[in-house]
């Protein structure tokens, strides 16, 4: 298979105008007859169905969510970049795609980020016109504000709660739809299967979480905007609800899943309380700004953090990395806690924490001043731990935040299946090998309002469609293999849960596909899942029926997709024999035990193709150039 | 620490079946969520091959508006400000005995146990609740500035998370209080002017229609808001709602709307 | 699931904004007030009861000798009371099919005594209501009804339970109004962070008010200072 990423050619500045130029448009008045399936109500599908419904065609939009207002998109609390250099402090698109790119650690694809950057521009303009609150300076106009570390101030930011507004804005705007008739809204309701038709995706399965009832919706194409897939390690930041299933089953039709293995992991969550524990709660990474990272220098040393000494403290981060400090990337900051928790130094209860301590801080600055800027945080801290972090020192630790990789898709967002698009965290484009803060709303809402409104377009205008009907056998066989799979599920009836089996699987994604990988490991691991998946198919356990709302039997549904991604994780992750972002394989490291990338051999993106059930995957490349930005090694020193 | 816990919860197979309260005994750790507790009540009850207790539930921190069920009569339990999902179990003790209801509203019917269907929610917004602005043909951002204080109400306004414990508190099941949110961030900013009478006046008429009840200015719903919505928004609501009533009228008699 | 917008049945604007929940509200906050300020005026006019037999016969003369404005003032206020009472009871009732399922436990987390309650003091102060005019107005419920209002309050109200069940009854009028008066300006959107710690304020002063001026006739009756 030739992987041909459609990169129009000319100047990087003129691409995205060259290409739009050169697509095909669909005649108003057709626009009608085009029907177009959205799944995911989030940044991405949520902007794509209202844009495509506000342009004339017919949109069908799915989310697994009561209502689309909740898509994990909500969570999202930093802000989003945007090329403005409104505080004229020397942003401009050349330099957020820059950024974006070396932030990335080069593994992502330049032309995309480019636009990306180019695009960032109009979403804010977009998005305040839609009336989302943006912080404001006295005058009335935007505020901004420098984040993860970025020498400009380009992120814009309602409060701690940006994701939400943009996701209102968003969610507004597809109601106001909703209202015209153009867009017919499906809550509740989950995808279970793509259909393809002469090699083109032409609808999906679903199935009706309140009845169970399985409908088939047919459409001239498909748009997946459904997430990552974060949830694969149990313990995440994402939402209890967020699977891999929409995008698992596409890639099982013959969508190509790209660099899988890229996750990112974010330093600052609250630490892991039990073994009931659900989900990870993310700190805000401004925190680190005016907060020390420290263990105890001596492994096992129990007293309370206010009875250590200071000389019996260690300040990993500021010793390692003396001019970063705590504020060294997202991955180096992770990795460093994981190696002193792995010493034995960690504190807590479980060992799997390390302290962020204001106290240097408020002494410093006064706790009024680290109440105006933290104050929020401090209470959700609280309100979560019990611990009042004014007095005792926070404990954080890493956890898993967003997954870069996602179904392969070209510069027009399609996959390889013609006809099924795939936007936002879905896909795996922009972001390389690791995200920069503030840019996963920006991708979202870039791909959603102001890319895939127009290829989509250029599809439809230049693909021949045939009439498809309920009874064609693709139809057919899509609707038997989900209901099938219901039913084997069902039958099972053995011992275990499937969050039980979900818990096992995540851990030992955890250990061995998590903040640091080896080949070993990442071996072990993919056998040890494949035993899981055996015993999964042998004694999970699913009460109730399949004609009724059955948490259990949505939750098992995933967890078999996230059993059979959890392995191509490891397999992708063994394959890439260097470290680069998220990814750290300790066996390529410097003396110093930082990343070491493999330019010469790893410069791709690896894209894979499942083969069947037991079937190795296979692996495609599509080679990156980096013709702007040169290709450095970064250093934190 | 480890406790001792007593759950009545409601217990309803589908939308059409009656439902009853059910005993459950449940030890739970004072780390735990709320919504873990009941993860591990449901995992026993998995394990007895019995229905695991339905309830909605996503993010799980705070913002989706997702979760949301009494517990012994208050919306998101008794910490104010929190949603059921950041409520922590220390803030009970050995021995309580614990009532969870779902919402109670004619507009929410239950779908399962402790779920209901918050459709209505939608088609408020649906009616109304939004700015017409097309992709692509919006000014700069900064072409219309808001003053701060403006945008810092109507943000103070646009938090709300959609969870409906408003709906649940109030005694007659009324929805002024989301109503009044989505009026007031919009109608505070100056993109929103152009629609202001005309999105309230729609937005009105489609609660009444979706059988929700009046307001009479009690405030037990500000009171169990999770992210603090006060009732002065309701205010503004019946303000807007006043003169968008009156102008209307106005105009309709000269000929035009 | 799907959210479809339902269609709304075509109705003139005027009867939409009086069929809407906020329309009814301003309802009731209008005639409430209306009530509310004669309330006042009807404690002011029974005060000078502490001025004499004279004074206060003389003053029902007054109101007395011109029946145009005297008919006008009632026929408003039973305008206003019906509408109040009217619209309430439709308020009630949207209120039980809005919530056609009652909860097995509810809690109350920051509404006061006097808002839950609105719908028991309104019957109890318009039951009393009908029971006052009955007995001052007309006559038909005093034993002892003369052309002489100082006579007829003051041996009303040397009836101990008599001046109990008014003595009552303005303890609920002045839970009604506690809550109403504050309520009426929020109904009618006047609210703002600045005025409604100052409008709760006005509307506890004002109840207070009432209750003691009108409480203070029966009392002082039965403890002897008037008779």
């Amino acid at each position: 298979m030739k992987l041909d990423s459609r990169i129009p050619s000319g100047p990087i500045q003129q691409k995205w105008d060259k290409c739009k130029f050169d697509m095909k448009l669909v005649n108003p008045a057709n626009k009608r007859k085009h029907t177009i399936i959205v799944v995911g109500s989030g940044l991405a599908g949520g902007a794509a169905a209202a844009s495509l419904g506000e342009l004339g065609y017919n949109v069908k939009c799915f989310c697994f969510q009561d209502s689309p207002r909740r898509a994990h998109s909500i969570a999202a609390q930093g802000g989003i970049n945007a090329a403005k250099n409104y505080q004229n402090d020397g942003d401009s698109v050349y330099r957020l795609f820059y950024d974006t790119v070396k932030g990335g650690d080069f593994r992502a694809r330049e032309a995309n980020v480019y636009r990306l950057a180019q695009i960032s521009v109009n979403i804010i303009d977009q998005c305040a016109a839609q009336g989302v609150p943006f912080a404001r300076e006295y005058g009335g106009l935007l505020a901004n504000r420098s984040f993860g570390g970025a020498q400009v101030s380009r992120t814009f930011y309602a409060r701690g709660q940006t994701g939400q507004q943009l996701l209102l804005g968003c969610y507004q705007a597809l109601e106001r739809q909703v209202s015209t008739g153009r867009v017919k809204m499906y809550a509740r309701t989950e995808m279970l299967e793509l259909i393809v038709i002469d090699g083109k995706a032409r609808g999906i399965v679903t199935r009706d979480l309140v009845t169970g009832a399985m409908e088939t919706h047919l459409a001239d194409t498909v748009v997946l905007a459904t997430g990552g897939y974060g949830n694969v390690f149990y313990l995440s930041t994402n939402a209890k609800g967020s699977n891999t299933t929409a995008i698992w089953r596409a890639h099982k039709k013959g969508a190509l899943f790209a660099n899988p293995c890229f996750t990112q992991i974010h330093p600052t969550c609250i630490p892991v309380s039990g073994d009931y524990q659900s989900k990870l709660t993310l700190m805000s990474e401004s925190l680190r700004n005016d907060g020390r990272i420290w263990v105890p220098r001596e492994k096992g040393d129990k007293r309370k953090a206010d009875q250590i000494p200071e000389a019996g403290r260690d300040y990993y981060l500021e010793r390692r990395y003396p001019s970063f400090g705590n504020l060294v990337p997202r991955d180096v900051a992770s990795r460093a806690a994981k190696a002193v928790c792995d010493e034995g130094r960690g504190v807590g209860e479980t060992g799997l924490g390390v302290y962020l301590d204001f106290s240097d801080s408020i002494r410093r600055l006064g706790q009024n001043v680290i109440a105006e800027r933290y104050g929020n945080l401090f209470e959700m801290y609280e309100r979560i731990t019990g611990d009042d972090p004014y007095r005792v020192p926070m404990r954080i630790f890493p956890a898993i935040h967003y997954t870069m990789g996602g179904l392969w898709v070209d510069y027009r967002l399609m996959s390889t299946i013609p006809g099924l698009f795939v936007l936002g965290e879905a896909n795996f484009s922009d972001h390389g090998a690791n995200r920069l803060g503030a840019s996963a709303l920006m991708q979202g809402l870039a791909d959603g309002y102001f890319v895939l409104p127009y290829t989509v377009g250029d599809y439809l205008a230049n693909t021949k469609l045939e009439k498809v009907g309920a009874d064609h056998t693709e139809v057919k066989r899509a609707e038997q293999e989900a209901s099938a799979q219901i039913e084997k599920l069902l039958a099972i009836k053995g011992k275990r849960s499937a969050d039980s089996l979900h818990r096992e699987a995540g851990k030992l994604m955890w250990e061995y596909c998590g903040m640091a990988r080896n080949a070993k490991g990442l071996e072990y691991a993919e056998g040890k899942l494949a035993e899981l998946t055996e015993e999964f198919w042998r004694n999970v356990s699913v009460p109730g029926s399949g004609q009724e709302l059955n948490q259990s039997l949505e939750k098992a549904g995933r967890v078999a997709d996230f059993l059979e991604l959890a392995q191509l994780m490891c397999r992708d992750a063994r394959e890439r024999n260097e470290s680069c972002g998220g990814h750290f394989r300790e066996e390529f490291q410097t003396p110093e035990g930082e990343a070491m990338r493999n330019d010469d051999e790893y410069c791709y993106a690896a894209a894979w193709q499942w083969q069947g059930k037991g079937k190795a995957h296979v692996l495609h490349k599509e080679p990156l150039a980096f013709e702007h930005v040169h290709l450095t090694q970064r250093s934190y020193k | 620490m480890e406790m001792n816990l007593t759950l009545h919860v409601w217990r309803q197979a589908s939308a059409s079946a009656s439902g009853k309260l059910v005993a459950y005994k449940i030890r739970a750790n004072e780390h735990m969520s709320f919504l873990e507790m009941l993860d591990v009540l449901n995992e026993e009850l998995t394990g007895r091959g019995e229905d695991p207790v339905a309830f909605d539930h996503d993010c799980r921190e705070g913002i989706c508006g997702s979760c949301g069920f009494m517990i012994n009569g208050i919306a998101h339990g008794p910490l104010p400000g929190t949603t059921v999902c950041q409520l922590h179990m220390r803030h009970f003790k050995n021995g309580d005995e614990l009532w969870l209801e779902p919402w109670r509203a004619a507009a929410f019917p239950v779908v399962k146990d402790l779920v209901v269907d918050r459709g209505a929610f939608d088609r408020l917004i649906s009616a109304g609740g939004y700015i017409s602005v097309a992709p692509g043909s919006a000014p700069d951002a900064n072409a219309v500035p808001v003053p701060k204080k403006d945008a810092d109400l109507a943000m103070d306004a646009a938090q709300c998370i959609g969870c409906g414990a408003c709906v649940a508190a109030c005694p007659n099941a009324s929805a002024s209080l989301f109503l009044s949110a989505k009026v007031s961030h919009l109608g505070l900013l100056p993109q929103g002017q152009p629609e202001r009478l005309e999105r309230v006046r729609k937005m009105v008429a489609q609660a009444n229609g979706e059988m929700f009840g009046s307001c009479t200015n009690i405030g037990e719903c500000e009171a169990v808001c999770p992210k603090h919505i006060r009732i002065e928004f309701i205010a503004r609501l019946n303000r807007d709602y006043l003169k968008a009533s009156w102008l209307y009228r106005k105009e309709a008699a000269s000929g035009g709307e | 699931m799907s959210a479809v917008t339902t269609s709304l049945p075509v109705r003139s604007e005027d009867e939409a904004f009086l069929a809407s929940p906020i329309g009814k509200k301003v309802v009731m906050a209008v005639t409430g007030a209306a009530l509310f300020l004669f309330v006042i005026a009807h404690m002011l006019g029974n005060l000078q009861i502490f001025m004499g037999r004279d004074k206060l016969n003389a003053y029902a003369e007054l109101l007395h000798h011109n029946p145009g404005a005297l008919w006008t003032a009632r026929i408003g206020l039973l305008i206003c009371a019906l509408l109040h009472v009217v619209t309430a009871i439709q308020l009630a009732t949207l209120r039980s099919k809005a919530r056609p399922v009652a909860y097995i436990k509810k809690g109350n987390a920051g509404s006061s005594y006097a808002s839950r309650t609105m719908l028991m003091s309104g019957p109890i102060v318009l039951a009393f209501l009908i029971y006052h005019l009955l007995h001052f107005t007309f006559g038909s419920a005093h034993p002892d009804f003369r052309n002489d209002v100082y006579h007829n309050v003051v041996s009303g109200f040397q009836r101990v339970p008599v001046s109990i069940a008014y003595i009552v009854a303005m303890v609920l009028l002045g839970l009604h109004l506690n809550h109403g008066v504050w309520s009426m300006f929020q109904s009618l959107g006047v609210a703002h962070p600045r005025y409604t710690p100052a409008l709760k304020k006005f509307a506890m002063a004002a109840t207070a008010v009432i209750v003691a001026g009108n409480v203070s006739i029966p009392l002082s009756v039965l403890l002897g200072l008037v008779k």
